[in-house]
């Protein structure tokens, strides 16, 4: 066993921590306050090929590995946790289930738009009262002649407002329970489908969070994804690779706290010397070195388990599980350490704190990763 | 346009400390990077080639690792990389460092430009790119800070102290730039991707080049390093304490004394 990255995994991380620093950084705290999309961000991360790493060039991809995925959203949320779950949001929750699950029309069609970065994407399983449960969808899809006619409501849906492409899922049978949903490929501007107003968050605030309203919406037959039924099976297998972007995502905004309180608490000298002399703070720091370090490892094994074609569900929830409470606590414990100037926006740990908290609720809460870890034990 | 762009890794110098006691770098631990004007110049040669269409050639001398360099350089988009090394170049000075990319360029055979960056960030002598214009018999325009090409001439901007000079030169023409010519595209996720698991890099040894050994490496190289220091800097400073009008009075008296006012 090896635990070191390859000379080309070693290249994506130098390149794309360069890029986040220089390019993606500067905007952060910024974005923060304004709630602006960052579509500036959108841009630059298409000039390097970031909104496609893990797939094939045949399909505009980078041809990259997952792994290459993970330390790509990992830098990219070092320096902006909204921009590096852009990017995971729109390459494992969206582009995934087109490559793993659409015909080749529908790839070609929509999935090498999407890799190019010419289009978003986005992907809608949440509704009001379909959170955790998410088989209780209530969103439903009837054929009718050649189209299926969505009515429902879809809630907290990553990208919404910035997308073109989305992946929605709805009850073509309700008799027939998780094998009754369907997911079906929209695009932006069919009518029949809205947006809803903007959620104002605690922290990814710039992340585009939104309601999707469908109404009596056409969508051609051809557009369901996968056969009909197939569903929820597609929208558990998508999750599972999304939950390593999440891992990476908390691993990033986890690496950037611990980075920043080390020099702070170098530079922050109290009776009459740094901090970091007191022992007491060497230790807090050594926490927190160590939960990264232990997030990190679970994180690349789960995209490297999945590079190698290996069963990664219970790897990627334990990965995400793990990587996210580590982000929550090392992000409290380095505003401890900044102490009065950590709670204030002069310094960038109030935000990574905030940021931190949603790794722990989407793509499943805590609660759900540990019921996928608690069922790949007891069968 | 087929082009020619000679990078050199250099060690990051923003990472690079000053051993205190040696008075030596501490290179232990520091990453490697392009040299950054070889950047701007490989931009440039990527440019020239997206416009014009041909080849840009990447050339490097330096150790093994050196891969690492050319690899960055693919993954921006040259189409080949070819890494001189070899224990006979090892210690080579400017003469002996120009001398063996001079022969290497003869058996690439095909150019019509040559780009090296102005100066390196470790040797910092800026005298590579000239040299190898000299070894190659060709024109060089150095400074360069901005490039125009028309039919098989090239109008360039050379920076001067206060200004800037406009040269035009026949190509073949050997141009070494500064940062200010263009900002260096960052590698693309593809890019690197095709430039580990597509791209193969040459390997040339001195056996393979048309060289006089004896011209090559240490023994080819005039330069003697006698002793390397860190200056010293010996002026004190005095700060003056009190009143204003007595610190100016004690001020003036002092000037006056050394004759500076
Ligand atoms: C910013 C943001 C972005 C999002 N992006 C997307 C997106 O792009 N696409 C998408 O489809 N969804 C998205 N979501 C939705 C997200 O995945 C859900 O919020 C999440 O799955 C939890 O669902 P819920 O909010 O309904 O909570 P609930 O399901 O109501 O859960 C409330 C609490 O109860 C716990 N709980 C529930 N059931 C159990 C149980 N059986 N045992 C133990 N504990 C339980 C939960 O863990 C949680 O702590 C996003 C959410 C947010 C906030
Ligand atoms: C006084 C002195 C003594 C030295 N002694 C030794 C020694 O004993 N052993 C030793 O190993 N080194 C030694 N060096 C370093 C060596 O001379 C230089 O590293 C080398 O010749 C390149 O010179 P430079 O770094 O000044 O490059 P510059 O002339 O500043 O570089 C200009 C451009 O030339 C090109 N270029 C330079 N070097 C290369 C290269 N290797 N491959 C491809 N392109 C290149 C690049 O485009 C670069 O931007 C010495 C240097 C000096 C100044």
């Amino acid at each position: 066993m090896r635990f070191s990255l390859t000379p080309e995994q070693e290249m994506i991380r130098k390149v794309v921590r360069e890029f986040a620093e220089k390019e993606i950084a500067p905007l952060a705290a910024e974005i923060d306050q304004t709630c602006e999309f960052p579509r500036v961000n959108v841009e630059k991360m298409v000039k390097l090929g970031l909104l496609g790493i893990p797939f094939p060039q045949e399909y505009g991809g980078a041809g990259g590995d997952h792994l290459s995925y993970a330390i790509t959203v990992e830098e990219l949320s070092r320096a902006c946790a909204t921009t590096g779950v852009i990017c995971s949001a729109h390459t494992s929750l969206a582009c995934y289930p087109l490559y793993a699950f659409g015909t080749e029309e529908q790839k070609q069609k929509y999935l090498v738009p999407l890799l190019k970065g010419e289009k978003l994407g986005a992907f809608a399983l949440t509704e009001p009262n379909a959170g955790t449960d998410a088989a209780s969808q209530q969103t439903v899809a009837i054929l009718d002649k050649d189209d299926y006619v969505l009515d429902g409501s879809k809630i907290f849906i990553t990208n919404a407002g910035e997308a073109d492409i989305f992946v929605v899922m709805a009850m073509t049978d309700r008799s027939k329970g998780t094998r009754g949903i369907s997911a079906f490929i929209v695009e932006k501007g069919t009518p029949g489908f809205s947006l809803g107003k903007k959620e104002d968050k605690l922290g990814i605030r710039a992340s585009d969070t939104r309601e999707l309203i469908f109404e009596n919406c056409r969508v051609p037959q051809e557009n369901i994804l996968g056969q009909e039924g197939k569903g929820f099976k597609i929208a558990m297998s998508t999750l599972d690779g999304g939950r390593i972007g999440i891992a990476a995502q908390a691993l990033g905004i986890a690496q950037r706290a611990l980075d920043e309180t080390i020099q702070y608490v170098q530079e922050r000298k109290q009776f009459g010397r740094p901090i970091s002399k007191f022992q007491a703070i060497q230790f807090t720091l050594a926490e927190m070195a160590t939960k990264v370090e232990a997030a990190r490892l679970l994180t690349y094994r789960a995209a490297d388990m999945k590079d190698r074609g290996e069963n990664y569900s219970a790897a990627a929830a334990m990965a995400k599980y793990y990587a996210s409470e580590a982000a929550m606590d090392v992000t409290v414990k380095a505003i401890q350490l900044h102490g009065g100037y950590g709670y204030t926006k002069e310094y960038p740990v109030e935000r990574l704190m905030r940021d931190a908290k949603i790794t722990e609720i989407y793509e499943g809460t805590t609660e759900v990763q540990k019921m996928v870890i608690a069922s790949s034990i007891i069968k | 346009m087929d082009i020619i762009v000679c990078v050199k890794q250099v060690p990051d110098t923003n990472e690079v400390k000053i051993d205190p006691k040696k008075g030596t770098l501490i290179r232990d631990g520091i990453p490697s990077i392009i040299n950054p004007e070889d950047k701007n110049a490989l931009e440039a040669a990527l440019r020239l080639k997206e416009a014009y269409q041909g080849k840009v050639t990447v050339l490097s001398m330096g150790p093994p690792q050196a891969e690492v360099a050319l690899k960055e350089a693919l993954a921006m988009g040259a189409d080949e990389a070819i890494l001189l090394s070899d224990r006979a170049f090892a210690g080579s000075d400017t003469l002996a460092t120009s001398y063996t990319l001079a022969r290497a360029i003869e058996k690439i055979g095909k150019y019509d430009l040559i780009f090296c960056g102005r100066q390196a960030i470790d040797g910092d002598t800026a005298q590579v790119g000239p040299e190898l214009a000299e070894h190659l018999n060709i024109p060089q325009i150095t400074y360069v800070r901005d490039i125009k090409v028309n039919g098989s001439t090239i109008i360039v901007q050379k920076a001067l102290e206060d200004g800037y000079a406009v040269v035009k030169s026949p190509l073949p023409v050997l141009l070494t730039v500064i940062g200010e010519l263009n900002e260096p595209r960052y590698p693309s996720a593809k890019g690197i991707v095709d430039a580990f698991r597509k791209h193969e890099i040459t390997f040339w040894t001195a056996a393979d080049l048309n060289v006089d050994k004896a011209r090559l490496g240490l023994d080819g190289s005039p330069t003697q390093v006698v002793k390397t220091f860190t200056p010293t800097n010996d002026r004190s400073a005095e700060i003056l304490h009190g009143d204003l009008d007595q610190v100016v009075g004690t001020l003036v008296g002092k000037l006056k004394a050394k004759n500076l006012v």
